[in-house]
């Protein structure tokens, strides 16, 4: 099965990247642009069913940082 | 005293310490990211570098290398802990010091000699200066803006462990002397019980006359002083 986990900065913590990638999207003619924010995308295969839980260890310990980052997963197929 | 530098694939500070530690009397050794014991040791370095390419997140991968595990019961026992640079990113990532180092303000590696205030001299790290001492000191990265929550750092600050701000040119801890953006212009802070230390400036690029400032030999003048007076007591 397919796990995607993203990873986003926490909203309360400065993202300067995020900050400057909106600059750069107001210079490419969407002024709209109220908020950006940078995170990943991390994709694991993997094979055979694995319990929650221990996809949740991983992205609290390894993928993710939880002083300034949050995750969400996302079970494919 | 016996000191073990650890190398992670990346690491390229640790020369630097080995030098500079060597110079200072230490008995520095190497020890590779793979060994599972740092037995016989009196005193962890984790030198700056790029561990693992900086993959994920700074330190965040080095944190699971085998030696992290002992490195993490020897601090735990109240072992001697130096993380400078990646090795504090490492240390924040370990959960040995709260808190995390994020990208610079400004996005820019920043690479350059910064005013670094010693905050607490009664510290094993700090006990050779005096509090307001600014060292001369080189910062290196392009992710050490360090991240806290307001009340972490208010703990920091109670619990005295904030041992080093950036500060400008006349001392003061202001936003034109914060390279990167660190909350309340933190450089280094300690754990609770004092024996890990953090910090993103690089005192071992600042021992040796060549290198433009020798500020740095204070801090690990202290830590040899205060080993010996443990000694005689």
């Amino acid at each position: 099965m397919t796990v995607k986990v993203f990873v986003m900065p926490k909203r309360s913590i400065l993202d300067p990247q995020g900050v400057a990638v909106k600059e750069a999207v107001h210079h490419h003619g969407l002024p709209q642009a109220k908020s950006v924010r940078v995170g990943k995308l991390i994709e694991l295969e993997i094979e055979g069913t694995p319990d929650e839980a221990s996809l949740h260890e991983v992205c609290r310990d390894l993928l993710s940082n939880p002083v300034i980052e949050d995750y969400e997963l996302q079970i494919v197929n | 005293m016996r000191t073990a530098i650890v190398r992670f694939p990346g690491s390229n500070c640790d020369q630097d310490c080995f030098q500079a530690l060597a110079a200072l009397g230490y008995d520095p050794h190497y020890l590779w990211h793979k060994e599972d014991s740092v037995s016989g040791f009196d005193f962890i370095v984790l030198p700056g570098g790029f561990s693992y390419g900086d993959y994920l997140r700074c330190g965040a991968i080095a944190r699971f290398s085998p030696v992290m595990k002992s490195v993490i019961e020897f601090a735990k026992s109240g072992g001697l802990v130096m993380g400078i640079c990646n090795g504090f990113q490492i240390l924040c990532e370990s959960g040995l010091l709260p808190g995390a180092l994020m990208r610079n303000r400004s996005l820019h590696f920043v690479c350059k000699h910064v005013g670094v205030r010693v905050e607490h001299y009664t510290t094993a790290w700090t006990q050779n200066a005096s509090t307001g001492m600014v060292l001369n000191i080189p910062i290196a990265h392009g992710e050490g803006r360090y991240v806290a929550d307001a009340e972490t750092v208010e703990q920091l600050r109670r619990e005295r462990r904030i041992l080093l701000k950036y500060c400008d040119a006349d001392g003061a801890t202001s936003d034109a002397g914060n390279p990167n953006g660190s909350v309340e212009n933190i450089a280094g802070i300690c754990n609770a019980a004092g024996n890990v230390f953090g910090l993103m400036p690089h005192p071992e690029r600042a021992c040796d006359p060549l290198l433009g400032s020798i500020d740095g030999r204070v801090i690990f003048e202290s830590l040899l002083a205060s080993r010996k007076v443990q000694k005689v007591a």
